[in-house]
């Protein structure tokens, strides 16, 4: 009960800091930090696809409608979620579930989390920001935003992680 | 049946995610073609009035650049005041005129919303189709052109910004008959292109980029930016103008829609070419 309410508070405050604050921060020419991707990496590991899937397109249909791009990020954060459950099938041993409930920083180790998110950190910006502009032409471009985007996110991601750090010792 | 079940529950993950991409690509590519005529934009009543709120913060915090630009402005207003030019006539009259009409009408608008680093980008304003706002009509700051007004609703309007893909603002350089669209790479939000200028043209460093008057949305010699470089792209007979925008996006918290007494009639005019041709 208390994790439902935890994952509804982080899904409201990460929209609300991603498009009041963050939407505003930009580094080197057009990169922005897409932090609100935190709430899609920290679901529990036992939520079923179904749910995770509608909370994947919700929390990026709520973006969108902050940003006047219907559609684009809820697309990134489909195509992220879905990468999500083949990257923690491949990983996590089922049995782990019960002692483990969350992907955190500090549940899983700085090695496990630290790959998770870069992998799924590249696949959301790459998607997101090559849907933005549609065209084929402009993917070198892209690439590097891409890069310098990610960088960004990920950084903000441990720190926002290295705040909220609880150590707990993987059984 | 059991079997494809079973097949479909094994692989639940790869079916949700076509049916979602499905739902939000057809929501994406929607939106594209309709070009934000859905109700789900930040014109829309809801998502304006939440910004509005957000925007009181944004306008504290800007309040410095606000109050640095307006000074100029007054500075600028203050130089056209009679009283600032000497005055070596006897009589002075005045003459109630009633042949030349207002052409051009300014509407102030507040910015509430506006984002800067998306290919395209957008601008929301707290007048709309009460205050007589159309679709079509062009907007500028208090330092220069700043976009077309793109979609309207009773209270707000969306504004297509000179950072769009599909915003081509015919502008020429002060003081030469040459003209050309404006057109935004999507690299830097201070930096636009000027193409279709000949090459033979003696460019200044600095020189003046303006609105040129031509078509019926903006009135003649707005100022755009400056010429910050120009190069010949590919050995053709045209030059590409870097230009540095005047209006600093950033800082941007007041505009002004100018409002063309005359469009519909010129409009009018000019489609009534294109039909005798074509009969």
């Amino acid at each position: 009960m208390i994790r439902i309410l935890v994952n509804i508070l982080r899904f409201v405050v990460l929209v609300a800091i991603q498009v009041f604050l963050l939407k505003n921060m930009v580094i080197y020419g057009l990169n922005v930090p897409y932090l609100y991707i935190l709430f899609i990496l920290l679901l529990p590991f036992e939520t079923p696809n179904w749910l995770l899937f509608l909370l994947a397109f919700l929390i990026g249909i709520s973006v969108d409608l902050f940003s006047d791009t219907l559609g684009l990020h809820a697309t990134a954060c489909v195509i992220m979620a879905f990468f999500r459950t083949v990257i923690i099938r491949v990983t996590v041993q089922e049995d782990n579930y019960d002692s483990d409930p969350e992907p955190t920083l500090g549940i899983m180790g700085f090695r496990w989390f630290f790959f998770y998110a870069l992998i799924l950190t590249l696949i959301h910006h790459f998607f997101l920001l090559n849907f933005e502009v549609f065209k084929f032409s402009e993917i070198p471009n892209i690439l590097s935003r891409v890069l310098i985007s990610s960088l960004f996110t990920l950084v903000l991601i441990f720190i926002t992680e290295l705040v909220f750090f609880r150590k707990k010792q993987r059984k | 049946m059991l079997n494809l079940w079973r097949f479909i529950s094994k692989f639940n993950a790869f079916f949700f995610l076509i049916i979602y991409l499905v739902i939000s690509i057809t929501l994406l590519v929607k939106n594209n073609d309709f070009q934000r005529a859905s109700v789900y934009n930040s014109s829309n009543e809801v998502i304006g009035s939440i910004y509005q709120k957000v925007n009181i913060i944004n306008k504290y915090l800007n309040l410095s650049l606000v109050n640095d630009s307006l000074a100029k402005e007054n500075a600028h207003l203050r130089n056209q005041l009679k009283s600032s030019f000497l005055d070596d006539s006897l009589i002075t009259k005045t003459v109630d005129d009633t042949i030349n009409k207002v052409k051009y009408q300014y509407i102030l608008a507040e910015v509430v919303n506006k984002s800067i680093t998306a290919r395209n980008n957008y601008i929301t304003i707290n007048r709309g189709s009460k205050e007589g706002i159309k679709k079509g009509m062009g907007v500028i700051g208090p330092n220069g052109v700043v976009g077309i007004v793109w979609n309207v609703s009773e209270n707000f309007s969306s504004i297509q910004s000179i950072l769009h893909e599909d915003t081509r603002i015919t502008s020429s350089i002060e003081g030469t008959p040459y003209f050309g669209p404006l057109i935004w790479e999507g690299k830097d939000p201070s930096l636009v292109t000027l193409t279709d200028i000949p090459n033979q043209l003696n460019l200044k460093p600095k020189a003046k980029v303006v609105t040129s008057g031509l078509g019926v949305i903006f009135p003649k010699g707005i100022l755009i930016g400056t010429v910050e470089k120009a190069g010949v792209k590919g050995g053709g007979s045209f030059l590409d103008i870097s230009v540095k925008l005047s209006t600093n996006f950033y800082a941007l918290e007041y505009v002004y829609v100018i409002k063309n007494n005359f469009q519909t009639e010129q409009q009018d005019l000019e489609l009534d070419n294109k039909e005798s041709v074509n009969d």
